[in-house]
Formats: C-alpha cells, sequence, structure tokens
C-alpha cells in the first residue's frame, strides 16, 4: 500500500470516462455563465463547495466503511437531476472497471456484482481507494480535486482558453480544496460514529441540476454531462 | 489476487476479455478509424448491408458531435435503432478509442445486454485525428480507411493506422482520376509500410463495392468463433 | 404560549388533520403559538384548510420558529400562509431558526403551499423542512426562496429540504447563501446573479407505475423525475413573482 497511489487514482488520465464529462460546464458556457477566465473561476468555486463538498464526503464515509447501499441511495436523493444520477451512475462504473484491473480485490468484484448498471461514482471512489491503500481523506482530496479539474479541462475545450490559465484557476482553488476535504472527513467521520447517512452534507447548486437537464435534451453536445 | 477472467458466475468483464458473465464467448468487436471525410460511415453502412442477413450486428459511433454518424446510419436504416449506440467523447474521440476506452466498454456491453447475443460489433470512430488507433482492450481487430482524394501520399507517410491496422482501406478509387492519384503508387507505398498486412481498395460506387471488406470481417469472425 | 428568552421568542404551532368518516377532514389539533396563528379557512372537498397567520413579523435573530403537520390516513390538508415571512436582524447575533416537520400517513394528501419566505438585509436563518410520507401518501410542496427586498442585499440563509417517502430519502437538498455562505454561492453554478430560488415537490404513488420524463420549463426551470415516486420542479428567477409564475405553470401542468 503506498500514498501514490493517490497520484494515480486522481491522475486526470486515469482511464474512468471523466474525459467525456464536462461537470456542467458545458451548459454553463452555452447558457453564457462561463466566459472566460474569472466566470470559470467561480463557477469551479461555487461547484466545489455544494456537489463537490457532497462527492468528498462521500467517498470519505465509503472509505471508512459506511455501508455502500445506503450511501448510494442517500447520494441519489442528494442528486435530484435524473440526468446527473445517470452521469453518477456511468462514471461508477467505468470508475470500477478500470479499477478492478488497477487494484484487483474481492470488495471491488462484489461491488460490480451488487450493481450491475453502477453506483455513484464518489462512493465508488471511496471503495478504490480504500482497496488502493488510501485515507478516507486522500479520497475526499480525489472527490473534491475531480470536480473541479473536470469543467477546467472542458472549458479548455469548449472555450479555446488558455490552459495555463485554466490550470491557474485549479491552483487558486487549492486551499479551499484543502478546506472542504475537511469538512467532508469531519463529516464522513460522524456518519461511521453513529450519525448515518443523514449526516452527509447535501449541499446543492441549483443552476447546474437545472443546466445538467437542459443539456440532457441537447441533440448536439460535445460531453456526456 | 486473479481477475475472474474465466469465472462464469463473476462480474462484468473488465476490458478485452473475449468471454461474457456467463462464459460464452462475446461478440467479435472491429474498430473503424481513419481521417475526417474518408468513408468511415459509408464503410460502416455498407458493412451492415451486406452482413446484416447472416449475422446479429451493432454499431457504436464515437463522434465529435454527439450523435452525427448514429443519425446518419439510423437515417439510412441499415440496422434497428436498439443496435446503434453513440458514445460522448468530450470532443476527443481518439481519447475515447485508445486512451480511455471505459465508455465505448459500457456501450459494447450494454448492447450485447439489450438486444442479445451479438456476432458482431463495428465500433467507430470519429475522425479527429490521423494517428489514432483502437486500443486492444476495446478491440479484436481494427480497419484504418483513408481516401485516394486525402492524397495520395498519405500510405507513404505512415502513421500508426497506415502502418498497424489490421485491414488498410483505400477509399473512394473511382475518384482517382480526378483528384490526380496514383493508385499503383499508393498500393506499393502501403505495401512498402505494412508489408504482408492486407490492404483494399475499394469505391463504394462500383459492383463491388463493399464486397472485400466484408470478406475480410466474415474471415475473422470465422477465426474469432473457431 | 410562546416563550420569550434573552435571545428571541420560542414558538411551534401544531396542526392534526383526521378522516372525519363523512368524506370530509377534522383538525383535531389546530394549535397556534405567538407569532404563529392558525386559522381554519374554507376548504374544497374533502380538504381541510389552514392559513399560517403571521400576527407579527419575524422570525427575527434568535428566534426559534416550528410548525409541526400531521396528515393521517383518508385525512387531506392544504395549508397555506396570509403573507410571505421575513427573516429580519435581531437584537443580538444569534441566528434564527424555523423547522417545519411534516408527516403524511399511507393515504393522507398534503398540500403545503406557503408564501415566501424573504431574507433581508442583515438577517441570519436557517430554514429545515422534513417531510415524511407513507408509502401511498401524496403530497404537493411549494418552498420559495428571495433573497433581499427589491433592491436590498440578502441576509443569511441556510436551508434544507429532506422528503422521505416510506422512510426512503428521495431529495435533500441544501442551499446557502448571502454574506457569509461560502465561496461561488452566486457564481455561476449555483445561483449566477438570480434572486429567487425555489422547488416544488410532488409525491404520487402513482409515479412508481409510471414515471415523469424530465424536461426543461422555461430557461432556467426544470422537471425532473426522484429516486422514488416523486418528482421535483427546481427553478431560478430574477424576482419573486417571475419564479411563482414558473411554479405556477408546473403546478397546473402536473394536474394542481
Amino acid at each position: 500500500m503506498s500514498r501514490a497511489a493517490l497520484l494515480v487514482l486522481a491522475d486526470g488520465r486515469f482511464p474512468a470516462g471523466g474525459h467525456a464529462h464536462s461537470g456542467g460546464a458545458e451548459a454553463a458556457v452555452k447558457a453564457g455563465r462561463i466566459t472566460g477566465t474569472a466566470s470559470l473561476e467561480e463557477y469551479c468555486r461555487g461547484r466545489l463547495h455544494t456537489a463537490g463538498l457532497v462527492a468528498a464526503a462521500f467517498a470519505a464515509a465509503a472509505v471508512l466503511g459506511a455501508e455502500v447501499r445506503e450511501l448510494d441511495s442517500a447520494a441519489d436523493a442528494r442528486t435530484p437531476s435524473a440526468a446527473l444520477r445517470g452521469a453518477a451512475r456511468r462514471l461508477g462504473r467505468q470508475l470500477l472497471r478500470a479499477a478492478r484491473v488497477a487494484w484487483p480485490t474481492a470488495e471491488l468484484d462484489a461491488l460490480a456484482r451488487e450493481f450491475p448498471k453502477g453506483a455513484h461514482q464518489p462512493v465508488v471512489l471511496g471503495v478504490v481507494a480504500r482497496a488502493a491503500g488510501l485515507s478516507a481523506q486522500d479520497a475526499a482530496y480525489c472527490a473534491a480535486y475531480e470536480c473541479v479539474s473536470g469543467p477546467a479541462t472542458a472549458v479548455v475545450r469548449l472555450l479555446s482558453l488558455d490552459p495555463f490559465e485554466a490550470t491557474g484557476v485549479l491552483a487558486r482553488l487549492t486551499t479551499e480544496v484543502d478546506r472542504v476535504a475537511d469538512r467532508a472527513v469531519e463529516a464522513a467521520r460522524e456518519v461511521v460514529a453513529g450519525a448515518g447517512v443523514d449526516a452527509l452534507p447535501a449541499a446543492s447548486a441549483p443552476l447546474m441540476e437545472i443546466g445538467a437537464e437542459w443539456h440532457a435534451g441537447w441533440a448536439v453536445r460535445l460531453f456526456a454531462s | 489476487m486473479h481477475l475472474d477472467r474465466d469465472h462464469h458466475h463473476g462480474p462484468v468483464a473488465l476490458s478485452a476479455d473475449a468471454h461474457r458473465a456467463d462464459g460464452s464467448r462475446r461478440a467479435l468487436r472491429i474498430g473503424l478509424g481513419g481521417p475526417v471525410g474518408s468513408g468511415k460511415t459509408a464503410t460502416v453502412a455498407a458493412l451492415c448491408r451486406a452482413l446484416r442477413d447472416k449475422l446479429s450486428l451493432a454499431v457504436v459511433t464515437n463522434d465529435i458531435y454527439t450523435r452525427e454518424d448514429a443519425e446518419f446510419l439510423l437515417r439510412e436504416a441499415v440496422l434497428p435503432p436498439e443496435r446503434i449506440t453513440a458514445v460522448e467523447t468530450g470532443a476527443c474521440p481518439h481519447t475515447a478509442i485508445r486512451d480511455d476506452i471505459s465508455a465505448n466498454l459500457e456501450a459494447v456491453e450494454d448492447l450485447e445486454d439489450e438486444v442479445g447475443p451479438l456476432d458482431l460489433i463495428l465500433v467507430e470512430s470519429g475522425g479527429d485525428n490521423l494517428t489514432a488507433t483502437f486500443s486492444k482492450g476495446l478491440v479484436d481487430a481494427q480497419i484504418f480507411v483513408i481516401d485516394v482524394a486525402g492524397g495520395d501520399d498519405i500510405p507513404r507517410k505512415g502513421g500508426p493506422g497506415v502502418t498497424t491496422a489490421d485491414l488498410l482501406v483505400v477509399n473512394k478509387t473511382d475518384l482517382a482520376p480526378y483528384v490526380g492519384s496514383d493508385l499503383a503508387r499508393m498500393a506499393a507505398d502501403a505495401k512498402a509500410q505494412r508489408a504482408e498486412l492486407p490492404v483494399v481498395f475499394q469505391s463504394l460506387r462500383s459492383e463491388t463495392g463493399v464486397t472485400d471488406v466484408a470478406a475480410w470481417v466474415r474471415e475473422r469472425l470465422a477465426a474469432w468463433t473457431a | 404560549m410562546d416563550r420569550m428568552t434573552l435571545t428571541g421568542v420560542h414558538a411551534t404551532a401544531r396542526i392534526v388533520a383526521r378522516d372525519d368518516g363523512r368524506g370530509g377532514t377534522s383538525l383535531p389539533v389546530l394549535e397556534g403559538e405567538g407569532p404563529l396563528a392558525l386559522r381554519r379557512t374554507r376548504g374544497s372537498g374533502a380538504e381541510a384548510r389552514v392559513m399560517v397567520v403571521g400576527a407579527m413579523s419575524g422570525p427575527l435573530g434568535g428566534d426559534r420558529f416550528g410548525i409541526e403537520a400531521r396528515v393521517e390516513d383518508g385525512a387531506r390538508l392544504g395549508v397555506g400562509s396570509a403573507a410571505a415571512t421575513i427573516a429580519l436582524p435581531g437584537q443580538g447575533k444569534e441566528e434564527a431558526r424555523y423547522d417545519v416537520r411534516l408527516d403524511v400517513a399511507d393515504g393522507g394528501e398534503l398540500r403545503w403551499l406557503p408564501e415566501q419566505l424573504i431574507s433581508a438585509r442583515g438577517s441570519d436563518l436557517r430554514v429545515s423542512t422534513r417531510v415524511d410520507v407513507g408509502a401511498r401518501g401524496r403530497l404537493v410542496l411549494r418552498e420559495e426562496q428571495v433573497l433581499g427586498r427589491v433592491g436590498e442585499e440578502p441576509g443569511r440563509l441556510g436551508s434544507r429540504l429532506t422528503v422521505r417517502v416510506a422512510g426512503r430519502a428521495v431529495l435533500d437538498q441544501e442551499l446557502a447563501c448571502g454574506p457569509g455562505a461560502l465561496g461561488g454561492w452566486d457564481g455561476p453554478a449555483v445561483l449566477a446573479g438570480h434572486r429567487a430560488v425555489g422547488q416544488l415537490v410532488v409525491v404520487r404513488p402513482e409515479f412508481a407505475v409510471e414515471p415523469m420524463a424530465a424536461r426543461m420549463l422555461g430557461e432556467c426551470a426544470a422537471l425532473t423525475p426522484l429516486a422514488g415516486p416523486a418528482v421535483l420542479v427546481s427553478a431560478v428567477a430574477g424576482d419573486a413573482l417571475r419564479l411563482r409564475r414558473v411554479l405556477d405553470e408546473a403546478l397546473a401542468q402536473l394536474g394542481g
């Protein structure tokens, strides 16, 4: 078991389907809400403290051994957009596929059997992190970072944004990613200390949810979500 | 720790596993790549027409824009709609067929689950990158489609598609006189790049059409199921 | 009677709706408290109607308001409010709380359609709404939040809405906005400058058999099926009027 496994798991090139998802950025770009570096940064910041916090807490709770089916059901309740629930399950399934080759364990095989159509990605991420020997905090970092790196990469393609600027956005958000990961782990500890899945954050972002439904109805789009 | 590769009741397959979860041999997967406009989708459509009566077929498209190629195949009615799936690629088909094949693997498995046992799945890549090749984790064989109008020096230039594809198709031979392409030179260059690997020159407008490519696919399938 | 403390008013109103056995609904419990007065108004058909009448504006900082309503098997209850609720700053620095607990039994029906909650400048309010609906219970619930009175900066507002059907959470959503809320709340991912945000939740047993398809309702509102026999309409708008128009339209499309 090695801490460097975190680098493997958090690598943007980890083959788990993330490249085809924009984290809602494609809809926000088309709606004119993301037009450049500044609005990308505010988008990522809002996403980090809502969907990012929730994803990080779910991933951390899964590492700490919270019951996967309960987590998955609680993730459903925190994802009102049917399009986003679908995307989260597809990404969960894709992540599990890659992880079962990278860190083959009986627990991952069992998860694939239990959720043939995929569990929510952050839940899978937590179980995978545990299989890779990583901590709850590692998983929370991975989930929180992924939720901002996805849109940043997508906006480089969507707006031909200078990739250095997009990377600058991610660099400026790092201290907030730290805070989100800490809060997520705190919530996850409460879950396993007996408070149950209700203790998990449920921070929502109305425009991301609405935008996801809008995006899912387009006939022509570059990204899957 | 073993990977349950041949475990009959194991979880869903991982990548290139040749068997389904129930232990039966899965469909042969053939990838079609090549530059924009070389006739990949037209070749897929012609292959479907040529093979659909004898084989259970499905197609996965990887478009730059979500469903363009899938829509073409649907309009042409080469297969029933439930046998055609479009994978979103985040503007990068080459990533989806080579670097991160997870969405394509979902698509081929879902097709087998939903329309029943298949003999053959054609996986088409959008033509965003002349060097794009399919991962061995996704397909069992790949066809690279170029055309005479794209320049008769493409075979000479080589590149992973031209050099390593299991079959190189030089399409639109009927246009050669109009665009000044030297077919003999293309054939010689291809031979030099590919040694014994086969090359087919085709015009989908001619009477023979996709016959040679279809025959090659049938051979691969015979070898796959043998 | 409500309890005045150094930090604020504590008041809870309670409603119980019961099938009266004659095709109507009786209200064996209808208890207002302090600023939360309840009036029974003319109902329609089997439904009993209750209006929450705010006897004074509030909640102010430090106040603890609560409403508890229980709808029993076979009863039908409609609850509205006479005016918008305005969260205002209090004397102290303490936040105010408004907790709504709704319980709809198997075979009960609740229509919870209060007026908007307006977060005035300098206020600090946490709202929580928790609804438990039985397996065959029915619910229509509207929640609207308006950030600031006209031309005014909003106060701090945190809300959580949880809806359970047959014990399973089908919706759990928190929203935090205003000064002191975490970054990005007014940015392109969350509200993007919109000053009114609302949700309409409809729970019906028939959605389990025939789920509704997701669809857009204009540019900034969407209807989406939840993971259970329920749908959510989520909307943001420039102001309270426009928000209400979208939610009313959605409710009409859902057959009221």
